[in-house]
């Protein structure tokens, strides 16, 4: 392996990264590629919203984090070349949001449940977490509540912990205002998220 | 017929770790419990595609996109660079987004309060995509330093933020560019985090290829992501 180069190491995000990489979000005059609103009202599946907020070693709600989802359409379809099976042409399955706009510094993400891919694993989101005082993002799932016999065989699920495996199913509440996935973040403590090396 | 069955694994020997005691922030944020490794899904194996459609004209001149009545104020330069995986292979058509302070070493972010001058010409974000051959370019100005608040007396060596996707979620890299020669490099707690032997990818090469004449100083930063593993398949 002595050809090989040496990958680029990762810097943390740090404090600024809004009016780069969530410009709209907070006010700045740039296009950004890509917000909290990954489904218009169009896109075929069961329109949900997944809310959280990431928590540090001391319980305080993270207020300059920077969260990003990446998923399957309501088919279980990724839109990637990778996928043969193409995806909801409307929708891209990517996700990017701050908690820095929310007065309650949470992250919300409004899309369609994503379906089973067809692999043996249950519906689930892949979260990336980002912010000052994280030098390499963090990796990690979100599955969902009220898919237990689903997430009971799901391959990636089994190689956790048992008493782990809370920590990455998001509850579901169904409200007047539509289905919300409550999905909370904790970098460390007791409740520590499961993060995976992917 | 090949097929991506994977990607090499993050070489954390190049990587920070998520605690660095140095880095103030860094130990109430980093996870502490060991990652459960993972093995790819086509959940990662897929990732975001933006291509050339998702910048716009003036996207990758930053010292155009935030004018307002003139130029920002500031020494022009131009940063260009290949995206490559670990094999030396280009990785092409894959969007670069990057973000800075001004001249003055002032971000426009609110939460900026460093007494140092807005800049009206210089908003400071960015993106541009790789050609073909994985290579790309950005003009910009040179960002300043700045002090923050880790220690006394800190301040952050000049640097340009990156954000890259690739291929896959799995090569997602946010990163640092910072510039050769400067004196605060061996001071800044955040490039110290990074492995001695890494920390050397972090810095941009001054190119005189890259110098346009009467225009702009070129600077070369290359930045490699994981490699794919390809596996052949039987037709």
């Amino acid at each position: 392996m002595a050809d090989m180069l040496g990958q680029t190491p990762s810097q943390t995000v740090g404090p600024y990264f809004a009016y780069g990489l969530t410009p709209q979000q907070y006010g700045y005059p740039l296009k950004e590629i890509a917000s909290g609103r990954l489904a218009d009202r169009g896109v075929e599946g069961e329109r949900i919203r997944i809310e959280g907020r990431v928590f540090d070693g001391k319980g305080a709600p993270i207020p300059d984090a920077m969260i990003e989802i990446w998923q399957a359409d309501a088919r279980g379809r990724y839109a990637h070349p990778a996928d043969p099976r193409g995806s909801n042409a409307d929708f891209r399955g990517f996700g990017r949001f701050g908690t820095g706009t929310d007065p309650e510094f949470r992250f919300a993400f409004e899309t369609v449940k994503p379906g089973a891919t067809g692999d043996g694993q249950a519906p689930h989101v892949n979260v990336v977490v980002f912010m000052r005082g994280l030098l390499v993002h963090a990796f990690t799932r979100l599955y969902f509540s009220d898919e237990a016999v689903a997430n009971a065989s799901d391959p990636v699920l089994a190689t956790v912990p048992e008493d782990r495996r809370r920590t990455l199913i998001a509850a579901r509440h169904d409200g007047s205002t539509g289905v919300v996935y409550r999905f909370d973040i904790h970098m460390q403590g007791d409740d520590e998220t499961v993060f995976f090396d992917a | 017929m090949t097929v991506v069955s994977g990607f090499g694994p993050r070489d954390w020997g190049s990587h920070p770790p998520y605690i660095d005691p140095g880095y103030k922030s860094t130990p109430l944020r980093g996870p502490t419990k060991p990652l459960i490794p993972l093995k790819a899904t086509l959940s990662e194996l897929t990732g975001p595609v933006y291509g050339h459609e998702s910048v716009g004209r003036l996207d990758a001149d930053l010292t155009k996109n935030g004018a307002r009545n003139g130029e920002p104020l500031g020494e022009r330069i131009v940063v260009t660079g290949q995206v490559l995986d670990e094999r030396g292979r280009p990785v092409p058509d894959t969007l670069v987004e990057v973000w800075q302070a001004n001249a003055a070493g002032r971000y426009v972010h609110v939460v900026d309060q460093h007494a140092a001058p807005l800049d009206p010409n210089f908003f400071g974000g960015g993106r541009c995509v790789t050609d073909s051959e994985g290579r790309y370019r950005f003009y910009t100005v040179k960002p300043g330093a700045y002090p923050w608040g880790n220690h006394h007396n800190a301040w952050r060596p000049n640097h340009i933020h990156f954000s890259l996707f690739g291929p896959s979620y799995l090569t997602r890299l946010v990163t640092q560019m910072y510039f050769p020669g400067d004196p605060l490099l061996d001071l800044d707690p955040i490039f110290l985090a990074t492995p001695e032997r890494a920390r050397a990818r972090l810095v941009a090469a001054f190119s005189l290829d890259a110098t346009e004449p009467e225009f702009a100083l070129g600077y070369a930063f290359d930045i490699v992501l994981r490699g794919a593993i390809a596996t052949p398949m039987e037709d």
